[in-house]
């Protein structure tokens, strides 16, 4: 009785198989129309609604456009192209502000309190120079921005715009063997990595959770903002008239969180097909109706959960990379000081991949913090090329606002139209902040995992920023 | 597409009315001194808590499914005469996708074949609260909706015809506002009626697939019901079949869902009377 019966049941699965194989992959969706064309019906007949006939009609009208497959694409790109500018150029007053207390008022203050007091040189070069100016660093140019980009992003969760992205994206993320979700972990990785990463619980499946985590680097994230634009405006801005510099520097930058878009998707199609190989869950996605945002509420829960937990973490975590900075440029091993030794080290393997070893050095002691690459490549280029008369004096970050002086100390370092780009490029393919990789760590649970996730962006970077040079040199000559 | 008659449950369903308490105990569910074991599903924030906090009041327990970190509430009531448990499925909006949640849900009505499954529907959104209604109904046809948030439904100026509804999914429609004790008393009459087997449920299946898709599902519907004759859901399996779900195939392999049919060689003579053909 029972092996026939087995029989029958294997008999039973393989005319599944077969009938599966002729219905074609969009079986799912089919079942799932079916189902709510019948509710549809049921519900036509059953249900009378004059109250709610003008504010359905609205809410219809602004699915057909924001979800229609003409318009929600270029839709979608303005709001988080408006989005982007409102962070970028709104965060500038703010940060102003911030750096004006801490590094222009506190900061002498600090140091001739210290000198008063009488305290080694060595000490509070250490804690006032080092670890101090690191993190005013990271906060100034961190907290303005997520402030303002979080609070927007769950304003727009709120409304309700945020489910219809998942919806317009699903099918590419679904192509690329990911999770249709994996749209909102993106978006937010835009904002912030680590809490990109945190966003990944969304997702239920372990499988298309992983690619999620290890693909959320590609969204370039706030702190890397500041570089791609200080370097397209010097290099790219540069290489057209000066009325179309600021949109030639824009559409670089544009194009590079683009390439980082295209990226995410490569990786995990790559990746879906390789490691994490398994069929593509799919989900019910409701489509709630539009509401007026709770604004203060949202601002509330957004600055105590996303922004102040993502900046504690950061802080943490620029105190000690501070400090590093500073005893690098101040520990002198026969002569030079470290970080002139590790440039000259990371030289010839810049120049390989179209960077420089100061370049290399900033990315190794910024790993904690993507903010702070910029003023360490300055303070790394005035300590290499021993230019005068700007700084604050050795291991001390520092940033220039006039256009002018910095692309003359730039230039004197090497830096060429090569480097800039290479920069900009490498900006976006190398590893995860050290925030990041804990969040990784401390979510995934493996070191395995995190340790992929750390060093898969740094090898796809030499390779990209390698072949351009490559290219580069070749065709320039 | 048309669906086999449903047959009367058996006149003797009332006197013993626990078919299946292997399954219920496997599933975390005791039956002792339990006449009928209810379900309790909906989409979430329909007021499923509420209405399951008014029929158990405070003859209730918390626990987990069983190897699930999905939460689970138990309660219990008593009418006219037979003493019912009540068990709160997790909210969802739909049984087709594979979260925990979703396949708690499912698990329970199609291994717990519970004697009734009380959907709480939203009368405010009852096109979206109707999907799950409808997959409910491909697998049990002993369905009871109860269309909760009428007082809010009012409110918005919406008329909702419960006996239009009613004729439309084949199964008691009962309107109910369970926040001001609303409609109760219907909601337990209608669970009672189809316990019992007083009331026969002829439930509407889902319709206006494509025509290929029609054609496979009914080519597989009929495989399934000649190796498992007396399998109550046997189109929805073969729904779940086609849509490669790894779980059902397991447990088609494993024989767990051949005891579902009175076929079945492990299960008692006697546990057809449920629903199906199986009954007649």
């Amino acid at each position: 009785m029972s092996t026939s019966r087995d029989a029958h049941v294997e008999e039973i699965l393989t005319t599944a198989r077969t009938l599966r194989s002729q219905l074609g992959t969009d079986f799912h969706e089919q079942l799932v129309e079916a189902v709510y064309a019948t509710a549809a019906r049921i519900t036509d007949r059953a249900v009378i609604k004059p109250g709610e006939k003008a504010r359905l009609t609205l809410d219809r009208t602004i699915d057909r456009l924001v979800t229609s497959r003409l318009w929600g694409f270029p839709i979608m790109f303005l709001l988080f192209a408006v989005m982007f500018w409102l962070t970028i150029s709104g965060a500038n007053v703010p940060s102003a502000m911030i750096a004006w207390l801490l590094i222009d008022t506190i900061y002498p203050l600090l140091r001739e309190g210290a000198a008063a007091i009488g305290l080694p040189w060595w000490l509070w070069g250490l804690v006032i120079d080092g670890m101090y100016l690191g993190t005013a660093w990271v906060l100034s140019v961190m907290l303005p921005p997520m402030a303002i980009f979080f609070p927007m992003f769950t304003l727009l969760e709120d409304f309700g715009y945020l489910p219809r992205v998942a919806f317009n994206l699903d099918w590419l993320f679904k192509k690329a063997g990911a999770h249709g979700k994996q749209a909102m972990t993106t978006m937010m990785g835009f904002g912030c990595n680590a809490a990109g990463v945190i966003a990944t619980r969304i997702i239920d499946s372990p499988r298309e959770r992983m690619i999620a985590i290890l693909t959320n680097n590609f969204a370039l994230c706030n702190g890397r903002w500041p570089t791609q634009i200080l370097i397209a405006t010097l290099f790219i801005g540069s290489l057209v008239p000066a009325y179309f510099a600021g949109l030639a520097s824009a559409m670089a930058v544009v194009g590079v969180a683009s390439l980082g878009v295209v990226l995410t998707f490569v990786l995990a199609w790559a990746l879906s097909r390789t490691v994490l190989r398994g069929q593509v869950s799919t989900f019910s996605l409701e489509l709630p109706p539009y509401r007026p945002p709770r604004i203060l509420q949202t601002l509330y829960t957004s600055v105590i959960d996303r922004t102040l937990l993502v900046l504690w973490r950061a802080v943490v975590w620029a105190l000690p990379a501070g400090a590093l900075i500073w005893l690098t440029a101040n520990i002198h091993i026969g002569g030079p000081s470290i970080a002139e030794h590790l440039i000259a080290l990371l030289n010839p393997v810049g120049f390989f991949v179209g960077l420089n070893g100061v370049i290399l050095l900033a990315y190794i002691l910024a790993i904690p913090a993507n903010e702070i690459v910029i003023p360490t490549v300055l303070m790394l280029t005035v300590l290499a090329t021993g230019a005068t008369g700007v700084g604050e004096g050795a291991g001390v970050m520092f940033e220039l606002d006039d256009t002018k002086a910095l692309i003359e100390l730039l230039r004197s370092g090497g830096w060429t139209l090569l480097t800039g780009i290479n920069l900009m490029l490498f900006s976006l393919i190398h590893n995860p902040c050290s925030t990041t990789i804990y969040t990784i760590y401390k979510e995934t649970g493996s070191a395995k995992w995190t340790a992929v996730a750390s060093l898969m962006p740094v090898a796809l970077g030499f390779a990209v920023t390698f072949l351009v040079a490559v290219v580069w040199r070749a065709v320039a000559g | 597409m048309t669906t086999p008659i449903m047959g009367a449950p058996a006149a003797g369903c009332a006197a013993c009315p626990i078919h299946n308490v292997a399954n219920l105990l496997k599933l975390g569910v005791t039956m002792d001194n339990w006449n009928f074991v209810v379900a309790l599903a909906g989409n979430p924030n329909t007021g499923k808590s509420t209405v399951f906090n008014a029929l158990t009041g405070l003859r209730q327990h918390t626990g987990n499914w069983p190897g699930k970190t999905v939460t689970r509430a138990e309660g219990g009531f008593e009418y006219r005469g037979h003493r019912y448990k009540l068990v709160d499925l997790p909210g969802t909006y739909s049984l087709l996708a594979a979260s925990p949640d979703e396949e708690a849900a499912r698990d329970f009505i199609l291994f717990g074949r519970p004697d009734v499954t009380l959907v709480v529907v939203d009368a405010t959104r009852i096109e979206r609260n109707l999907n799950l209604v409808l997959q409910v109904l491909e697998i049990t046809d002993r369905v009871v909706v109860c269309l909760n948030l009428m007082d809010e439904a009012r409110r918005h100026g919406l008329e909702v015809d419960d006996r239009t509804l009613a004729r439309e999914l084949g199964v008691p429609v009962i309107p109910a506002s369970a926040r001001y004790r609303q409609g109760l008393d219907e909601i337990l009459g209608a669970v009672s009626d189809v316990a019992t087997g007083r009331f026969v449920c002829k439930p509407r299946r889902i319709q206006n697939e494509p025509p290929e898709l029609k054609r496979a599902v009914a080519e597989l519907t009929a495989r399934i019901e000649e190796a498992f004759p007396g399998l109550p859901n046997s189109r929805w399996v073969a729904l779940r079949l086609l849509d490669g779900d790894e779980h059902i195939i397991q447990a088609m392999r494993q024989g767990d869902l051949g005891e579902l049919g009175t076929a079945g060689p492990t299960e008692p003579a006697s546990t057809g009377v449920v629903t199906g053909e199986g009954g007649r």
